[in-house]
């Protein structure tokens, strides 16, 4: 997400929530079949084992009943659904090659120029199909790979395949069987051993079309003394019916690599947000998720970390904010699979005017998986009483030595700060935004500058309004 | 009238549906110093956050007028604008609001933009003669705070808000001999014929290093006694039992 983009999100039905003509929606069909399947396969002429994988998929999918917990999935209209539109014809390497259309909603999000100021490389995915695609030239010299799935799995399928579903596989839930039989686009990233990718890597997914489903899929391998940071932003229209996005990313973190993925989801209020987020760490490995859901109508998300070998390190730290309408089903996974091993799971959130959110998590410890460490904390703040927060943590310990702790606590946006924070001159929206700032510092302090500072001000929009 | 007068007219305050000041006056003139004295639930913290304008403090009758303006009519804030600052006695934290960004966004409302150099400037100079640490300025607003650290972190604010009349709540209390001298020269040093004082107090040693002008003794909602500082010495001696019989 770029930072001019961010600095225009007064109004977000105004800033994001544009759409441009769309023909290639009107002979596309909607709904799902294994026809559709094939097709997508097929005209992304795709080897037999992939078309086999997706038909596969499509019926663990058709198999499986919804998620009878988490959030309220009943408004989504499967059948009404665009599993797979292209938008253009070809990918371009340079912002001049992409379709007038397409380019101009990319300028008025600020992407061409936030990869000239501040990222070394950039991918825009445009409905089902990443349009344009970047990486300076040094980062390709080194050897590292960053480009679409779909050309990753022509041009590098031998890494490909190593990798692919190993982390998530097809059947793993209802919406990861989804994405695996209609996945398109989304990012591959491969960072050869000790390279270092001092400064982000960044992708931006956008919806264009009403009912449209996004399902990218995005696989990350760090080799052993690795480091890259990725960093994915989201938006879509404002339309009266729903949109669905359901991501899959697998992330495998190698021997003393480190590996950073960092969040900021703002999809339009009638995006339903369904994400399996995965990644593995091996020894003296570091997995660090930074996810911030401010977006969307519902959100159901829990990036997971499985500690794979003594000495690995798994990090959460995400912040939700739910407005009215929205609910956040956010949260964390961490699977510590083998002895000392570390994790640290931070939760903040925020619901406002209505919102609601949920803060689910699930803490695993291996039998045999001695001296582990794990902690977490999840604060929830509350805006006013109509708001809701409620917290789920679920925890499996099996062996016998860990340290773990767990602290949740939920707030009220007080009395005594807002008034303390007024009788020294600061009306009641600066001081709820001061207040409401202050509690995500921990997160957002770990947010790349640009973002950190949009941030901010996004949360000074969302409280606009918001007090008497 | 501009002059930075504040009278208070026949006050009565209600909290939680209790009434606790029971038709209180009090008049401060520009540049003057005044003490407020009292027993325990006497309502000398209420007459501060009612200046102040805390919600919780439910005017009943009676009016406070500050520059001849009627300040109950106004907002936490725009009495802040206009020069009214109350030093709390519990000052709550704010986690993750480092104090410097707090004093910048505070300073900028009351006065207008400062600039970045300028207000730095300000802040370190103001924080080294409260004997304050640089690290200060980054930590978060009174979270973690000792006492005295809480204590200074409000004089720091009343230094860089410069207000016209202050209003001081126990300030004193809980603070050793030291900080409480650091305090009260921070306070002198702020001290100017343009800005009045009003120090709410337990007890008389703080009068000791800040002289008032005036010193009021307030009992059950009402000021019982005024007079000078003469009177706070004889309250010193005696005790509020004895000194109000004589009354």
């Amino acid at each position: 997400m770029a930072v001019d983009a961010l600095q225009i999100n007064e109004n977000y039905t105004e800033k994001y929530g544009f759409h441009d003509a769309s023909e290639y929606a009107a002979e596309a069909k909607r709904g799902l079949t294994p026809e559709i399947v094939r097709e997508i396969s097929e005209r992304k002429g795709e080897p037999a084992w992939m078309t086999e994988f997706r038909l596969k998929s499509l019926g663990y999918y058709n198999a499986r009943p919804m998620p009878p917990w988490g959030a309220d999935l009943s408004g989504i209209e499967f059948a009404n659904i665009y599993y797979y539109l292209k938008p253009s014809e070809k990918k371009a390497t340079s912002w001049d090659d992409v379709p007038d259309a397409i380019k101009q909603t990319f300028d008025r999000l600020g992407i061409p120029e936030a990869e000239r100021k501040f990222l070394a490389g950039v991918s825009a995915q445009y409905e089902s199909e990443v349009v344009y695609h970047s990486i300076r030239k040094d980062l390709e010299e080194k050897g590292v790979i960053f480009t679409d799935t779909d050309t990753a799995l022509r041009e590098h399928e031998d890494i490909f395949k190593q990798y692919w579903a190993t982390v998530i596989p097809a059947n793993d839930n209802k919406f990861a069987s989804l994405n695996s039989a209609v996945w398109s686009g989304g990012s591959f990233i491969w960072v050869p051993p000790g390279v270092h990718i001092e400064i982000p890597l960044q992708a931006y997914f956008r919806i264009n079309v009403e009912n449209m489903g996004q399902f990218e899929r995005t696989l990350i391998i760090c080799e052993p003394g690795s480091y890259v940071h990725y960093v994915e932003g989201c938006t879509a229209p404002t339309y009266r019916s729903d949109s669905l996005h359901s991501a899959v990313v697998e992330i495998i973190v190698k021997e003393g690599a480190r590996c950073r993925y960092t969040t900021i989801q703002n999809w339009s209020n009638n995006v339903y947000n369904l994400v399996t987020k995965r990644a593995q760490a091996f020894r003296d490995a570091t997995m660090e998720w930074v996810d911030c859901n401010l977006g969307s109508k519902v959100t159901m998300k829990y990036p997971a970390i499985y500690l794979m070998e003594p000495g690995a390190k798994g990090e959460t730290l995400s912040v939700a904010f739910a407005g009215p309408g929205q609910h956040q089903d956010a949260g964390a996974k961490m699977v510590h699979v083998a002895p000392h091993t570390s994790s640290q799971i931070i939760s903040k959130s925020i619901s406002k005017a209505g919102g609601r959110t949920s803060y689910r998590g699930h803490l695993a410890v291996a039998k045999g998986a001695d001296n582990v460490s794990a902690n977490v904390s999840c604060d929830a703040l509350l805006i006013d009483d109509q708001s809701r927060s409620d917290t789920y943590p679920y925890m499996d310990i099996e062996a016998e030595k860990v340290a773990i702790s767990h602290e949740a606590t939920v707030s009220k946006v007080g009395e005594e700060q807002l008034f303390y924070l007024q009788s020294r001159g600061l009306s009641a929206a600066e001081a709820t935004t001061m207040i409401v700032n202050g509690f995500i510092e921990p997160i957002v302090k770990e947010l790349p500058m640009e973002y950190a500072v949009e941030m901010n001000r996004l949360i000074a929009l969302e409280m606009e309004g918001s007090v008497g | 009238m501009a002059e930075n007068t504040l009278i208070i007219d026949d006050l009565h305050v209600n909290v939680a549906g209790r009434e606790i000041l029971k038709g209180l006056d009090l008049e401060v003139k520009q540049g003057e110093i005044h003490a407020l004295l009292g027993p325990n639930g006497s309502g000398k913290s209420t007459l501060a956050y009612t200046i102040a304008g805390h919600p919780k403090y439910e005017v009943t009758q009676g009016r406070i007028l500050w520059q001849g303006e009627d300040v109950l009519a106004m907002s936490p804030d725009e009495r802040a604008k206009r020069g009214l600052f109350l030093a709390f006695q519990y000052p709550t934290a704010i986690p993750g609001v480092q104090m410097v960004n707090f004093l910048r966004l505070a300073v900028k409302n009351v006065f207008g933009d400062v600039p970045a150099v300028e207000f730095r400037r300000r802040v370190r100079a103001t924080m080294a003669e409260l004997k304050m640490d640089d690290s200060f300025a980054t930590r978060y607003l009174n979270e973690g705070f000792s006492g005295g650290e809480k204590k200074r972190a409000e004089i720091l604010q009343m230094a860089m808000l410069r207000p016209k009349l202050a209003i001081l709540d126990e300030t004193d209390s809980g603070l050793d001999i030291d900080a409480i001298k650091v305090v009260s020269d921070g306070i002198n040093r702020l001290k100017n014929p343009e800005m009045g004082i009003l120090i709410v107090t337990h007890y008389n040693r703080f009068l000791n290093s800040i002289r008032p002008d005036k010193v009021h003794i307030l009992v059950d909602g009402q000021i019982a006694r005024s007079g000078g500082q003469e009177l706070a010495e004889e309250l010193d001696r005696v005790g509020y039992d004895a000194l109000l019989k004589t009354a």
